[in-house]
């Protein structure tokens, strides 16, 4: 695998897109509507958190300039940063965050199934770990979405504005780019249908909306972005090479 | 979301270790069904490695012998040796016994 400007940032977008996802789950501990889901949220978020850990090395390794996870996840500024626009807006509605999980694990699910097939040895054996992890979160998510949405009149509605406000930013992710890991164009017929599958169980309607845009992987990034990522590296930044 | 009693009853846990015969309690917890109970079971007491399979039953299922009648119950059963295939000795040439 020739090293490349874009095979590096298509790396980091995956682990980008992880490393954002688990630090807003990381937001739902001590707040989740009861104990047990503030220990599932928890949980996915550090499954996130593993998953980025081990892309952002391997992009490091590929770039080839010693930049370690924790430089890559530490140090960069939102302009390097490579993920989609869907992770990184506030997620502090209990179905946002369901409906997020359910879109974004319906595509994390296909992508790590075509990379543990695929011809980078060190993505096959990360994107192995993480299918099995992804999996859970598609079940986590699907069955809180259907539980949401096909249950009463307020969560019904409350479940419909959430999905209403993150449809459009699936387009982002299913966006043909020849120059990812594997092009999202030849994910998205899966993609789309497990999605709305379990969109449709919770008769939730899909919204008829034109996608949001956005340039995450090239990185134009939401103010919301620069927020997390002030929060998420004060300390790092504040103390450069501590270690405890 | 304010979670009555009711709606989101207790669910005792039981857990099998991988080299385990048998489900283990491993505590309780609360969901509103038996889908929901399951998985988080799965999150909270499977964590570590502590097991591959989970039964969660309703605590409201569950018939328990009542602490107070444990003298009654179970103490006579502590001096009666017969009752044990140890206390008898197998004569010689029996085989398979």
């Amino acid at each position: 695998m020739t090293t490349s400007a874009t095979s590096v940032d298509a790396v980091l977008g995956l682990g980008d897109d992880a490393l954002v996802t688990a630090q807003r789950l990381g937001w739902w501990i001590s707040r989740a509507p009861e104990l047990e889901e503030d220990v599932a949220l928890a949980n996915i978020g550090l499954d996130q958190l593993g998953q980025a850990r081990a892309l952002l090395a391997h992009a490091g390794s590929l770039e080839g300039a010693g930049r370690s996870a924790d430089d890559l996840a530490y140090l960069r500024g939102p302009e390097d940063f490579r993920n989609v626009l869907l992770v990184e807006r506030p997620q502090q509605d209990f179905g946002v965050a369901m409906v997020r999980m359910l879109l974004l694990a319906a595509w994390q699910l296909e992508v790590y199934a075509a990379l543990a097939a695929g011809a980078d040895p060190v993505l096959a054996g990360v994107a192995a770990k993480a299918v099995k992890e992804v999996d859970y979160h598609l079940d986590h998510a699907s069955t809180w979405v259907l539980r949401l949405g096909d249950g009463t009149e307020e969560s019904h509605r409350r479940a419909q504005a959430a999905l209403d406000a993150e449809w459009p930013y699936l387009a982002e992710l299913l966006r043909p780019d020849s120059g990812a890991c594997v092009d999202p164009a030849t994910l998205a017929p899966a993609v789309l249908a497990r999605a709305t599958a379990v969109l449709d169980a919770a008769t939730l309607t899909v919204p008829d909306v034109p996608p949001a845009g956005g340039g995450g992987r090239r990185g134009d990034h939401t103010e919301h972005l620069a927020d997390l990522l002030a929060e998420m590296q004060q300390v790092a930044r504040a103390h450069p090479g501590a270690s405890w | 979301m304010s979670a009555t009693a009711a709606s989101w009853p207790l669910w005792e846990v039981f857990v099998r270790a991988r080299r385990g015969m048998a489900h283990v309690h491993a505590g309780s917890l609360h969901a509103p069904d038996a889908d929901l109970a399951l998985r988080n079971a799965r999150d909270v007491y499977t964590r570590r490695q502590e097991g591959v399979s989970i039964w969660v039953v309703p605590s409201a299922a569950l018939v328990v012998s009542d602490p107070a009648r444990r003298g009654a119950l179970f103490d006579p059963a502590a001096d009666k040796d017969y009752r044990h295939p140890t206390h008898y000795t197998v004569p010689d040439g029996v085989e398979h016994l």
